[in-house]
């Protein structure tokens, strides 16, 4: 009854600072502006594959799911504390579970054929239970340890991809990925819906859509639970958490699972966006993209997250766009100083070193300097 | 029985490689609390400027070594001063990440100089073989073991005898200490990240010296002195060195008799077999044969 009274009076007007309860304060829109702002984002992001090329909106399909995966690690890494390396084995084993179980029996690999509904939350639980399992063995190593043992998972994992022939189609060859048929709707097919004739690029935009919007919100109402706050007590200082009666095997236990689960749905849809999956894939470079994404876009917030998977994936693209300006670059061949790729690459370890060093927070630090320093305007204080 | 011989020499001189690229990482580790993963590409560098000192100017392979370590050394302190030294304060593993970011950096710079073609390093050592007990030998594996335990054994004594190295010991024990001593903690820092440079330089054309040649893609080898620091101790060369052998003698074990004794491992399995080792020893000891036990106080 208290919750409904504080809602009832939520913010008053031209004080959005002023929090009457600790439950507004805490609720996933602290502030009226913010949940405004959102709900316009949402819609414009319904609205905008309509008016984009092709190209353009299986980039933001990807950007969505990076956010997720990105959105998994920041759970571990961020709120928790627990830096892994092991993303791209996650996502690997979110793929090609997806893959069997919803792709096609073709040439040697095994395919059940079975509907989304079915592989997708499967696609998730798999990666979370193979987390379970290694759990107690990644618990027992703290911070750069548990680093080099998640990298050394990807490098197991790599082996093993390669050599399970049958799954994964072996080194070289890959397999194709899961049909992402939802209740009989081809969510990757071209599609009339009330006499309009949808792309099958949109349609899939917007099933991801929909699925990272989910997982976002369930990740920031996660966040600010009893769990969420004990992941952030472990980060930032374990043994004091310990004394105070947080579980440090359970809640790393978690924060591994969840962040794996996070990991395999976003391997699922990856695999879709990709096309055709070899074990080649999942290694080294794909856990460093992640990490990217998330010390881009800013530690522990998944807005973070989110800007930095968009940053992350729409970075190539920009400086493809931009490399024809600058004279003695660009090309894809040994011309020039640099070619496409290798500029890309190397802006893309120049920013994750600017950014540690100049703005730890991410862009979501930046954003919150541009913020605030709107919010004192004209008064540099 | 020939067999075991040969491969035993091959996991030797793998081993050499494995405890250099070891040793790199623990000093870096000691001095600033940061796992170097921008080793790989350190490496690949070196064994470019190792090849070039060798193929283009014509200079002997020892010299070339030398130069190409001393130019590795030059970088790792511009590294250092540039990139890990704003770091200075901040959680270890953010430093780790802007090593990742090196990490990409130089393997792209690595790869454009490379270019194309295989890089050699012009070494002595090719393909010679030598027989011992009717077991056929390749030099290049015993000059690998040698040279690496004579750089680290010269390492080990700069830092155990030398001043410099006392400073850079006490650094690595307590930095603030350090600091009211009248030591210069940045330049040991600088210093650390010269030495490792120079150790995974020599690690580069050890690597290249009796292959036909490396691209780029082989710098995710050095990766695997991970396991090797993490079975020897963190913080402890002696254990990179006895650690180093292990791996390698088990990498070598495991590609001669695997593909007899158990196929359906699959192929390229001694690849991942210091991965294995390091997660059983995770398991058992998680602090490594000689590392020190993390002591955390609330």
């Amino acid at each position: 009854m208290s919750n409904a009274t504080a809602s009832s009076h939520r913010t008053t007007r031209g004080r959005p600072q002023l929090f009457t309860s600790y439950a507004q304060e805490t609720a996933i829109f602290n502030t009226r502006v913010k949940r405004n702002w959102v709900l316009v984002g949402i819609l414009v992001m319904i609205v905008l594959p309509f008016f984009m090329q092709r190209d353009m909106v299986a980039l933001i399909t990807t950007v969505f799911i990076f956010a997720i995966g990105g959105i998994g690690l920041n759970l571990l890494t961020g709120y928790a504390g627990q830096v892994s390396l092991g993303q791209a084995f996650f996502l690997g084993v979110g793929a090609y579970t997806a893959a069997v179980l919803g792709g096609e029996s073709r040439s040697g690999v095994i395919g059940l054929g079975w509907d989304m509904a079915i592989w997708l939350p499967l696609a998730g639980l798999v990666p979370a239970l193979i987390a379970l399992v290694l759990a107690p063995l990644a618990m027992r190593v703290r911070g750069l340890y548990l680093a080099i043992l998640t990298l050394g998972l990807v490098f197991i994992g790599e082996h093993i991809f390669k050599e399970a022939k049958p799954i994964t189609g072996g080194a070289g060859v890959g397999r194709a990925p899961a049909d992402p048929v939802f209740l009989g709707f081809d969510l990757f097919a071209n599609q009339t819906i009330l006499g309009y004739r949808i792309d099958r690029f949109t349609i899939f935009y917007l099933a991801c859509f929909v699925i990272f919007v989910v997982m976002a919100f369930a990740a920031k109402n996660f966040a600010r639970s009893r769990f969420g706050r004990s992941f952030a007590a472990v980060r930032d200082r374990d043994i004091a958490a310990e004394v105070m009666g947080v579980s440090l095997l359970r809640t790393k236990t978690l924060a591994f699972v969840i962040s794996s689960f996070y990991a395999g749905i976003a391997g699922a849809l990856l695999s879709i966006v990709i096309g055709r999956i070899s074990p080649e894939t999942w290694n080294i470079f794909l856990s460093i993209d992640f990490l990217a994404v998330i010390f881009i876009g800013g530690l522990a917030t998944i807005s973070g997250s989110i800007m930095g998977a968009i940053f992350v994936v729409l970075l190539p693209k920009l400086v493809n766009a931009l490399t024809p300006l600058i004279p003695g670059f660009g090309g894809v061949g040994e011309g020039g100083i640099l070619n496409v790729f290798e500029l890309q690459s190397i802006i893309f370890g120049l920013l994750i070193i600017l950014f540690l060093i100049l703005e730890p927070r991410g862009l979501y630090g930046l954003w919150l300097r541009l913020r605030n320093y709107f919010k004192a305007w004209p008064f540099s204080y | 029985m020939e067999d075991l011989l040969s491969s035993l020499v091959r996991g030797l001189g793998l081993g050499g490689l494995y405890a250099l690229l070891g040793v790199s990482f623990v000093i870096i580790y000691r001095a600033t609390g940061v796992i170097n993963f921008a080793t790989p590409a350190l490496m690949i560098l070196g064994a470019f400027f190792t090849g070039s000192f060798g193929n283009a100017i014509g200079l002997p392979f020892w010299l070339s070594v030398l130069l190409g370590m001393a130019v590795m050394a030059v970088i790792g302190m511009i590294i250092e001063r540039v990139a890990l030294r704003p770091m200075v304060g901040r959680p270890a593993f953010s430093a780790a990440t802007v090593t990742v970011g090196v990490f990409i950096i130089l393997l792209i710079v690595g790869g454009r100089l490379i270019g194309s073609e295989l890089l050699t390093v012009n070494d002595p050592f090719g393909l010679n073989t030598v027989n011992v007990f009717g077991a056929t030998l390749f030099s290049v594996d015993i000059a690998r073991f040698i040279i690496a335990l004579v750089a680290i054994g010269v390492v080990g004594l700069f830092l155990t005898r030398s001043r410099t190295g006392l400073a850079m010991r006490a650094t690595a024990s307590d930095q603030e200490t350090s600091l009211a001593q009248g030591i210069n903690v940045g330049r040991m820092f600088g210093l650390s990240w010269g030495i490792a440079a120079a150790m995974a330089a020599l690690a580069g054309a050890l690597l290249t010296a009796g292959s036909s040649g490396i691209e780029t893609t082989v710098a995710l080898v050095a990766l695997k002195a991970l396991p090797v620091i993490i079975l020897g101790g963190l913080d402890s060369i002696k254990g990179s060195v006895v650690a180093g052998i292990i791996i390698g003698i088990a990498e070598s074990l495991t590609r001669t008799y695997q593909p007899i004794y158990a196929p359906w491992l699959g192929a390229n399995f001694d690849v991942i077999v210091p991965y294995l080792i390091m997660i059983i020893v995770l398991m058992v000891r998680p602090y490594g044969l000689f590392g020190t036990k993390e002591v955390v106080r609330v």
